[in-house]
């Protein structure tokens, strides 16, 4: 039997007839046609379908769209205006935090809560912070580095250097 | 991988769970973090007929001392646990556990009584509670009963709540003075299963004798496993080098691995003796 679902998706209230065991990442990108949220593994391990539900990051592929009802859901779409990047893209494009860009989204919105929590984060703490968010390209180095590069700016201290290390 | 279809059910209050568990039994699951169940369902291992998800019903998330008892409510999120500040600094046992648990998002979600009431002796909190000497409170239509932990546990995803109840709080006696608990399990990576994991609460007195020890295995035997003969080899004795390794050695004997991908069996108990050697070691230190 479906249910009726109100969902607030980066400030736009959405209504639907779900199933009940549509996955919330299913309505985000098949329903809304916001396919910025990615499916990796599609079993909780690799953080690319990462989204913020009443703020706190979750892995969408493991929630229900019906757990989402009343709720607000942040997706990368909401970031920034179309066009413009917010600090922590501006980060990953500095530094080259993304290859193949596929889980970048989930990193994205995963650093979101996390720089929230924790706007002055060491490396050690945003290394266990991505710690749900699995890269295959990047060896994790820059996107480590994108996130201290947003979270200077967010603070409004000096960036630091965005000039690859050679090693 | 989507699930066999279900009717979902949200109620919100206690009494709306309790009633609709009535009447659907054995065909319902309980929808706490879902971060154990939905896979679950999403591989068809599990195909509940119901899903009642009680994430909606005010009143089951608290940390609270009360009575003598540390009290946490089932819907407890972990994320909850690892910042609480009256668990950082009284209860670090829960801090160590709550950080090896899933990753971040996954701790947004899962809750501690989802963690028990799973049965899954991989999980972490099963062997805190173990050590602890927690009791599982258990809510059914003709009000709340007390198990003791040692009761609760009673095979593979067999537990001791009945189809038409809910399990609703945890609660741990507040330790003696001189007390200090400890967690760590083995993992191949972040998030993981433990390939072993052991969690110790002692109790010294000034004469660095143990007054209170507790002992519980993760991921070593059918159950969650507590090492009663390892708890008794440090009990009423001087906490040494000598009775520590007595009761590292036993729990490595007294556990029941299995070979899998993790490790083979002596590698397994060899992994329990370190665990149980230095959690006991860690306890003993938080407790001066």
């Amino acid at each position: 039997m479906k249910k009726q679902i109100t969902v607030s998706v980066n400030g736009v209230e959405h209504t639907a007839e779900v199933e009940p065991r549509l996955l919330l990442v299913h309505f985000i990108r098949e329903d809304l046609n916001l396919t910025g949220t990615h499916i990796g593994c599609d079993t909780t391990h690799c953080g690319a379908c990462t989204i913020l539900l009443n703020g706190k990051s979750v892995k969408s592929c493991t929630v229900l769209a019906v757990q989402a009802d009343g709720k607000e859901v942040s997706t990368v779409e909401g970031l920034s205006e179309p066009g413009t990047l917010n600090a922590l893209q501006e980060g990953f494009k500095e530094n080259h935090g993304l290859h193949c860009g596929f889980c970048t989204p989930g990193m994205l919105m995963r650093a979101t809560e996390f720089l929230e929590k924790n706007p002055n984060p060491t490396e050690e703490e945003i290394r266990w912070g991505i710690s749900g968010n699995l890269c295959r390209c990047t060896g994790y180095n820059n996107i480590v580095k994108a996130i201290l590069y947003a979270s200077a700016k967010n603070r409004g201290v000096e960036l630091p250097s965005t000039e690859p290390e050679f090693v | 991988m989507i699930s066999a279809p279900f009717n979902y059910e949200a109620p919100g209050t206690l009494t709306e769970a309790l009633a609709l568990l009535t009447k659907h039994g054995d065909d319902a699951k309980i929808l706490a973090g879902g971060h154990s169940l939905l896979p679950m369902m999403k591989l068809r291992f599990a195909q509940p007929e119901t899903i009642i998800d009680i994430n909606n019903i005010p009143g089951l998330s608290y940390i609270k001392e009360e009575d003598g008892y540390l009290k946490i409510g089932a819907l407890t999120r972990e994320v909850e646990l690892e910042e609480s500040e009256l668990i950082r600094s009284k209860y670090p046992i829960f801090t160590d556990a709550s950080k090896l648990i899933g990753d971040p998002q996954v701790r947004n979600m899962g809750t501690l009584g989802g963690n028990i009431a799973h049965g899954d002796a991989a999980n972490d909190h099963p062997a805190v509670m173990i050590a602890l000497g927690a009791e599982v409170i258990i809510t059914g239509p003709k009000g709340t009963r007390t198990v003791s932990i040692d009761d609760f546990f009673h095979g593979f995803y067999m537990t001791a709540i009945e189809p038409n109840e809910i399990l609703t709080e945890l609660r741990i006696p507040i330790p003696a003075t001189g007390t200090g608990n400890a967690y760590h399990k083995l993992e191949r990576k972040v998030g993981d299963y433990a390939i072993a994991g052991a969690a110790v609460q002692i109790t010294l007195n000034g004469e660095n004798v143990v007054e209170y020890a507790g002992i519980g295995l993760t991921n070593v035997n059918s159950t969650p496993l507590r090492a009663t003969r390892s708890e008794e080899a440090l009990l009423g004795k001087p906490l040494t080098e000598e009775t520590i390794k007595e009761a590292a050695k036993c729990a490595s004997i007294d556990c029941n691995p299995t070979a899998d991908l993790r490790g083979d069996e002596e590698y397994k108990r060899a992994m329990v003796r370190v665990l149980v050697k230095r959690m006991i070691q860690r306890a003993a230190e938080r407790a001066r």
